[in-house]
């Protein structure tokens, strides 16, 4: 009995010496395999998963940004800049702001954007460290993945935040708060991952901040037609799902695209 | 070890007919190479001979003009992540970080090629970091940035080194532990592919193998 009772836990043992080892936290408990890896001289090396990778690298760029603040606060600074200028160079009319507001919102969201999109891999590229992601053995989409949600989490995130509140200085239409945030929630990833696109191109030339625009700026004016359409219609107090479907598909589109397309361009760029 | 090494003959590295065309220049042509266990090469040239271009081309990370680079006698395109488990590239660029800390760049360097991060700390020690584990790379020295990039060598038992210049801005008492390093990493049936200007001192000549590039005037490709 006794026995039998200790080889089941044996078993159990076993079974979580085998668990720990394809599970990707399992770097404390695993004593038993390292000795006997380093005894056969062979790696040390931790079994690759997709998810330590992806959260590796998000880590990595929020400490960045955390310390580097000037990559969160100047978008958001000129988003703001921008909107507020608005009612100062049209007028306080509460019409004319409420018909233009979905527009300078959504025209200002997409320019912050811009502007921040060089630093995604433009430092990376200076001081050596996106070779070094390049060369890693994680598949490239997953880097390139986690670096462009920690993008958004930047300057995505941040603007929709506070758009609620520049909507209010411009008078738009209260029915069409939802639709707003909605736009927001599932169009500034899209920004984020065309985006990331253009600057994997870009980024081996010297001055391509021009360039960068003329290759981006045509692929978002799809996203801000339907999300500016969709802000007009809820205004009307009419059903706006139907450009909702369609800024959710260009989401998912390139959210599964882009990411390889990326990997592509900046083998391309490095070579 | 040389000739113990030279039993299990499959190479690590391999190329053949490898050409460069760099900027309309022809920098090498028709160059085969084959790298075993236990070597230790250093390619020689003078500035402009195409030395990093072909560290680069061997590591994947560029394309060559024309020829084919083999990880133990597979096409580097066709084993990709097997490759890179057992490739550490050191190039001209640190990869190191200036808004993080010592310690936090050499723990995402290492796991991010798939390495233990344990004793981060340990391996500092060894490129004499110790203090400055918490201060931000951007308040140190330049030898101390290439520092922290080269304490990845301590932890690493991937086989294939590449290493550009890999001396540069390093102490003399830094290279010769370097160079001992080298030794010892030949010695437990590794490689390492460097380029550097100056002589390697503490590693015996008959133990180097030399790759000479030329730069010659009149290579232009027409």
């Amino acid at each position: 009995m006794t026995l039998k009772a200790q080889s089941t836990k044996e078993t159990e043992n076993l079974t979580d010496i085998i668990d720990d080892t394809f599970t990707d936290d399992a770097f404390a408990e695993n004593t038993i395999i390292d000795s006997a890896t380093s005894q056969s001289s062979s790696q040390s090396l931790q079994p690759l998963s997709y998810r330590h990778a992806f959260m590796l690298v998000l880590k990595r760029d929020l400490t960045i940004a955390m310390r580097h603040k000037d990559d969160i606060i100047n978008p958001l600074l000129f988003f703001v800049i921008v909107v507020t200028l608005f009612p100062l160079g049209i007028g306080p009319e509460a019409q004319t702001l409420s018909r233009i507001a979905p527009g300078i919102i959504w025209v200002a969201a997409l320019l912050a954007t811009l502007l921040s999109l060089d630093r995604l891999f433009k430092s990376d590229h200076h001081d050596g460290s996106l070779e070094q992601m390049l060369l890693s053995p994680h598949p490239i989409f997953i880097l390139v993945l986690a670096k462009i949600f920690a993008h958004w989490l930047i300057t995505g995130l941040p603007l929709i935040l506070i758009a609620p509140l520049l909507a209010v200085l411009l008078h738009l239409d209260e029915h069409s708060y939802t639709a707003l945030l909605l736009t927001l929630l599932l169009g500034t990833p899209v920004l984020s991952l065309l985006g990331a696109v253009g600057v994997a191109l870009t980024v081996g030339i010297k001055k391509g901040g021009v360039l960068l625009s003329l290759l981006v700026l045509p692929l978002y004016i799809p996203v801000l037609i339907f999300a500016t359409s969709a802000i007009d219609t809820a205004a009307l107090g009419l059903p706006y799902s139907g450009q909702l479907a369609i800024i959710a598909a260009l989401f998912f589109g390139s959210l599964t695209l882009a990411p390889f397309a990326v990997g592509a361009a900046l083998k391309v760029s490095t070579n | 070890m040389n000739t113990l090494s030279k039993k299990n003959s499959i190479p690590l590295l391999s190329a053949k007919n490898l050409t460069c065309i760099r900027e309309e220049r022809l920098l090498f042509d028709e160059l085969s190479l084959q790298i075993n266990p236990g070597d230790i090469v250093q390619v020689e040239g003078p500035n402009g001979s195409g030395k990093t271009s072909l560290l680069r081309i061997l590591s994947g990370l560029s394309q060559p003009y024309d020829g084919k680079i083999f990880y133990k006698e597979q096409l580097i395109s066709r084993c990709r992540e097997e490759f890179h488990q057992n490739l550490l590239y050191f190039g001209h660029l640190s990869g190191v970080k200036g808004e993080m800390t010592a310690e936090e760049n050499l723990d995402f360097n290492l796991a991010l090629h798939g390495n233990n991060t344990e004793d981060c700390l340990a391996y500092l020690a060894k490129v004499n970091l110790s203090g400055f584990e918490d201060s931000l790379a951007s308040h140190l020295s330049a030898g101390q940035h290439r520092r922290i990039a080269l304490a990845r060598l301590y932890q690493s038992n991937v086989p294939i080194w590449i290493l550009d210049e890999p001396f540069t801005a390093i102490d003399k008492q830094g290279v010769a532990s370097l160079e001992q390093l080298f030794t010892l990493h030949a010695e437990r049936g590794g490689c390492v592919i460097l380029t550097t200007h100056q002589d390697l001192i503490s590693i015996k000549p008959e133990q180097i193998k030399k790759i000479t590039l030329d730069y010659s005037y009149d290579s232009a490709v027409d």
